[in-house]
């Protein structure tokens, strides 16, 4: 469905806003394209000819750039995208287990047997959870991880994450471990990627556990680094 | 006697309000950029040349040598882009630092901006960290109205814009160049060198490259001076890093150490094994592009020589150890995936070869695979190492090639057996 008159006039504003952040405006392309899948929860054929138009692209150089990159949806997207990562560590950890689990638990007996190459979204009947396989997401030490909406959840067991899952087909707060009280929803979140804060950066942890086991051991043992000794 | 562990882009963590301006700079932060700022760019230059800091994203490279190699007085824009797309299996420092400490990267780009003569950053993040990326946004903007960014800095004269780009899901954008093309608004494939970014980087301009902890340690060389940095480490590898332990430990997680310490070391502060009785069987030492090491090699000195001399690579520090309840050829499979889901497809030997792999590692994993199928891995390992476009080729077999290396037995157990001889459920985090 084109965008209404409202809301392309509203988007023109952000985008000038995007654009204007770059010594060159291609380079916007990426942000614009997580602007409009923040408006329709994925990067439509009228997202990508809005684009087109605002960089002077026709609309294939849009569509080539969009089927890159695996964040861009080409379907719309649940409300909330879980994502198991299992990737080698995660996976051996658990994640090939809560993977499975999950899958079966949101997709029934069918899902569960997807093998390592399925990357695609397994969606609730409901349609508001999609389960899907995420590559390594810079979260080892807390692994097994679960991402919703790109924010992490931690040191996750088949039971929690089917209990998260849950929580969000019931419309329950749920708060990710490192990241804001309130857990945004997948179009909010991909406006946050475009460059548009949602004032929730101060929230939650400064690090989470693992980050900290160092620090708190050179504390005890009263370790630091060496004093500065010159004047250099 | 330097201490085993020597917190620094680290120490401020704990508190609460470490990712804020006021907690940075109530911790010691934004003491370096003016004593930067009065000195004479080249002179910031030579003073990271002198602290011989090595780039923290895994190759290595001297960081002062590559801002030396930006020509001045060119008549073109310079770029600093801060590779923040970490996406290699097993690394997870540059997230958690960016989440808790975002202002000492900020501090390390005006300095390392001021130094090579740039007047526009952009932090290439990638996009799968939204908290992250909150905290890098507000960070930059709390920068600006500090007037530690945008025009005439602390009235020095010098003008800075940073841009926080976030990447859209994939590993290649890793790659400098691919990088660069990414945020040139393309598909992220990697380009030819020669021409190398710091003659023709973005837009066609000189641009440094370099990954968040490398910039990040910026501050500390110019508010200490090179010499303490040089002071700690060992004899060719200078400086701090942090090195970030997963998997089967008892407290995985970040650990801050000068360069050399021991992965022995390492799992002894980390509170030993994860189960008693399972000793380590495998570990990467820098993330999966780094070839697997085993109990053999507790002792080598994590460093760029004591790493390499051992047949592998320093790499991002990424320790991932797995003990002997796990598969070698479950965990180099799955990483040979990795490869292939993120082959850019732009060369032949990448694409086709990471391809391949996985059929027969997978027949192998399944116990159906001959003595050939080792024979076939080997042989494509070796046509797509230094033929492949990049750096993405050239890891695709590693996992597997030093799998057989050191577990060759194990494979041909699982032909013997018609299958996998381990149970993964043996394996996770909840197994006792």
């Amino acid at each position: 469905m084109p965008f209404s008159e409202e809301t392309l006039t509203r988007l023109k504003a952000d985008a000038a806003e995007i654009t204007g952040k770059y010594p060159k405006a291609r380079s916007a392309l990426l942000p614009l394209l997580y602007l409009v899948q923040a408006e329709e929860g994925y990067v439509s054929d009228e997202g990508m000819a809005f684009c087109a138009e605002v960089l002077g692209i026709t609309q294939t150089e849009v569509r080539g750039v969009a089927t890159f990159y695996t964040m861009y949806k080409h379907a719309p997207a649940a409300e909330y995208q879980v994502g198991v990562c299992t990737n080698t560590t995660c996976a051996i950890m658990g994640g090939d287990q809560i993977y499975a689990e999950l899958a079966e638990h949101v997709g029934g007996e069918d899902a569960a047997h997807h093998g390592a190459a399925h990357h695609g979204d397994i969606k609730s009947p409901d349609g508001k959870v999609a389960v899907e396989r995420l590559e390594c997401n810079a979260a080892c030490d807390y692994a097994p991880v679960v991402m919703v909406n790109w924010e992490f959840f931690d040191n996750q067991t088949p039971r929690s994450a089917k209990q998260l899952v849950d929580d969000l087909r019931a419309g329950q707060n749920v708060t990710p471990t490192r990241g804001p009280s309130r857990l945004c929803t997948w179009k909010q979140a991909n406006r946050i990627l475009a460059g548009f804060g949602d004032g929730q950066a101060a929230e939650g942890p400064s690090a989470g556990h693992a980050s900290l086991v160092g620090l708190k051991l050179a504390k005890e043992r009263g370790w630091q680094a060496p004093p500065v000794t010159e004047t250099a | 006697m330097t201490d085993t562990l020597t917190p620094v882009l680290t120490a401020n963590w704990d508190q609460p309000d470490s990712f804020t301006l006021a907690g940075y700079t109530r911790t010691g932060g934004y003491k370096a950029l003016p004593k930067a700022l009065a000195m004479q760019p080249d002179d910031v230059i030579a003073a990271v040349k002198e602290s011989v800091l090595r780039g923290r994203g895994g190759a290595g490279f001297p960081t002062g040598m590559k801002w030396s190699f930006i020509p001045q007085n060119d008549g073109k824009p310079h770029y600093l882009t801060v590779n923040a797309d970490e996406s290699e299996p097993g690394t997870c420092k540059d997230i958690p630092l960016m989440m808790a400490n975002p202002h000492v990267l900020i501090e390390g780009i005006i300095i390392t901006c001021y130094a090579i003569r740039a007047s526009h950053a952009f932090i290439y993040v990638r996009g799968e960290v939204l908290h992250v990326i909150r905290r890098l946004q507000l960070a930059v903007a709390q920068a600006y109205e500090a007037g530690y960014l945008g025009k005439n800095i602390q009235g020095s004269g010098f003008d800075l814009d940073v841009v926080v780009h976030a990447g859209a899901g994939a590993y290649i954008c890793g790659e400098e160049t691919a990088l660069l093309t990414s945020l040139e608004g393309y598909r992220g494939l990697p380009r030819n060198r020669p021409p190398f970014p710091a003659v023709e980087g973005l837009y066609a301009c000189p641009t440094v490259i370099n990954n968040v902890e490398s910039i990040s340690s910026v501050p500390s060389i110019i508010a200490n001076g090179p010499r303490w940095f040089e002071g700690l480490g060992t004899e060719k590898s200078k400086g701090y890093g942090i090195f970030s332990l997963s998997g089967h430990v008892k407290t995985p997680g970040q650990y801050e150490a000068p360069l050399g310490i021991t992965l022995r070391e390492l799992i002894d502060l980390a509170g030993g094994m994860l189960r008693p009785g399972h000793p380590i069987k495998f570990w990467t030492p820098g993330g999966s592009s780094t070839p697997l090491l085993t109990h053999e090699h507790l002792d080598i000195p994590l460093d760029f020589e004591g790493v390499g001399a051992a047949g592998s690579m320093l790499g991002t520090r990424a320790l991932q150890i797995f003990d002997d309840t796990t598969c070698v050829v479950r965990a180099a499979l799955r990483w040979t995936e990795f490869y292939q889901h993120e082959s850019c497809g732009k060369c032949t030997p990448c694409r086709e070869g990471s391809y391949w792999l996985v059929r027969t590692i997978e027949r192998l994993e399944q116990g159906k695979g001959t003595d050939e199928d080792l024979e076939t891995i080997l042989d494509v390992g070796d046509n797509i190492v230094g033929r492949a476009f990049c750096a993405l080729g050239d890891a695709a077999p590693v996992p597997i090639t030093s799998a057989i290396k050191y577990f060759r037995d194990e494979i041909i157990q699982h032909q013997k057996q018609g299958g996998c001889p381990f149970d993964p459920a043996a394996s996770t985090a909840w197994a006792v």
